[in-house]
C-alpha cells in the first residue's frame, strides 16, 4: 500500500504528531510505502532544526529526519504556511531577505500541489491533526 | 466503498464523534484514537451513541489514560498501530474527523 500523511499539528501540542509519527513508522514496519508525508498549518513546526526538548523527552523532529533518512522519506513543509511560521531553507531565506535558516534535515518546503499530487499518487492518505 | 473513520477528541470536548456516526455506514469501521477513546469506556454518556457499530479503539491511548481493556463497552476491538494500519489498507478510503 502506497500511503501520504497529512500533519497538521506542531510537536508537542496535543498528540497529533505524535500520532502521525507513530503510524508511519508502524507501516514502513509492515513493508508499506510512504509516497509523502505533508506537513501543512502549525504542522511545519515539526520541521525546524531549532527544537530543543529536554534530554529526556522525545525528540519530535529529529525522530522524523531520522526516519526520512533510513526509508528516504519525502518530508515536505507547506511554503505558505513555513513562511507565516519562520521555518526557513535557503532558498526561501534568498528570496525574503532572511539572515537565517533553520530547516531540519530530510525536510523540503513546497507548494500545496504536492498534497494533491501524494492523494492522487497514493492507496490511502491519512490526515492527522487536531 | 468503506470509510476507516478516526476520531481523535474526546466526546466530552467536542462533538465530532457524534458526527463522525451520523455518517457512518454498515461496511464502516470507526476508530478512536488520542482521546477520543474516552468514548469507549464503560458507564460513560458517549457508549451509548456507539451500540451497533464496528468500532475499535487504539490500545497504546488506552494505557496512557489509565482505561483498562476491561472497562471498555462489550464488542469494541482494541488495535496497536500495526493493527491501524491494517485498518486504513482493509477500507477503502480514510476520513479523519478533526
Amino acid at each position: 500500500m502506497k500511503l501520504t500523511i497529512q500533519v497538521n499539528e506542531g510537536p508537542y501540542q496535543h498528540q497529533a504528531a505524535d500520532s502521525a509519527y507513530n503510524f508511519a513508522k508502524a507501516a514502513l514496519a509492515k513493508g508499506h510505502e510512504i509516497f509523502r508525508v505533508f506537513f501543512y498549518h502549525d504542522g511545519v513546526n515539526n520541521g525546524t532544526r531549532l527544537t530543543t526538548p529536554p534530554q529526556d523527552d522525545r525528540h519530535a523532529v529529529d525522530r522524523w529526519s531520522e526516519l526520512a533518512r533510513e526509508y528516504e522519506l519525502d518530508l515536505v513543509l507547506c511554503v505558505a504556511a513555513a513562511q507565516r511560521r519562520g521555518i526557513v531553507d535557503d532558498g526561501e531565506a534568498e528570496r525574503n531577505g532572511k539572515d537565517a535558516t533553520n530547516i531540519a534535515d530530510g525536510f523540503r518546503i513546497s507548494g500545496l500541489g504536492q498534497l494533491i499530487e501524494g492523494a492522487v499518487q497514493s492507496d490511502r492518505l491519512v490526515v492527522f491533526g487536531d | 466503498m468503506s470509510i476507516l473513520h478516526i476520531v481523535n477528541k474526546s466526546p466530552y470536548e467536542k462533538s465530532s464523534l457524534y458526527t463522525a456516526v451520523d455518517f457512518v455506514k454498515d461496511s464502516d469501521v470507526v476508530l478512536l484514537i488520542e482521546d477520543a477513546v474516552y468514548a469507549a469506556a464503560r458507564g460513560g454518556k458517549a457508549a451509548e451513541k456507539l451500540s451497533g457499530l464496528d468500532i475499535s479503539v487504539l490500545g497504546a491511548d488506552l494505557a496512557a489514560r489509565g482505561i483498562g481493556e476491561d472497562k471498555l463497552i462489550d464488542g469494541v476491538s482494541v488495535v496497536d498501530y500495526a493493527g491501524f494500519v491494517d485498518l486504513v489498507k482493509a477500507k477503502d478510503s480514510t476520513q479523519s474527523w478533526l
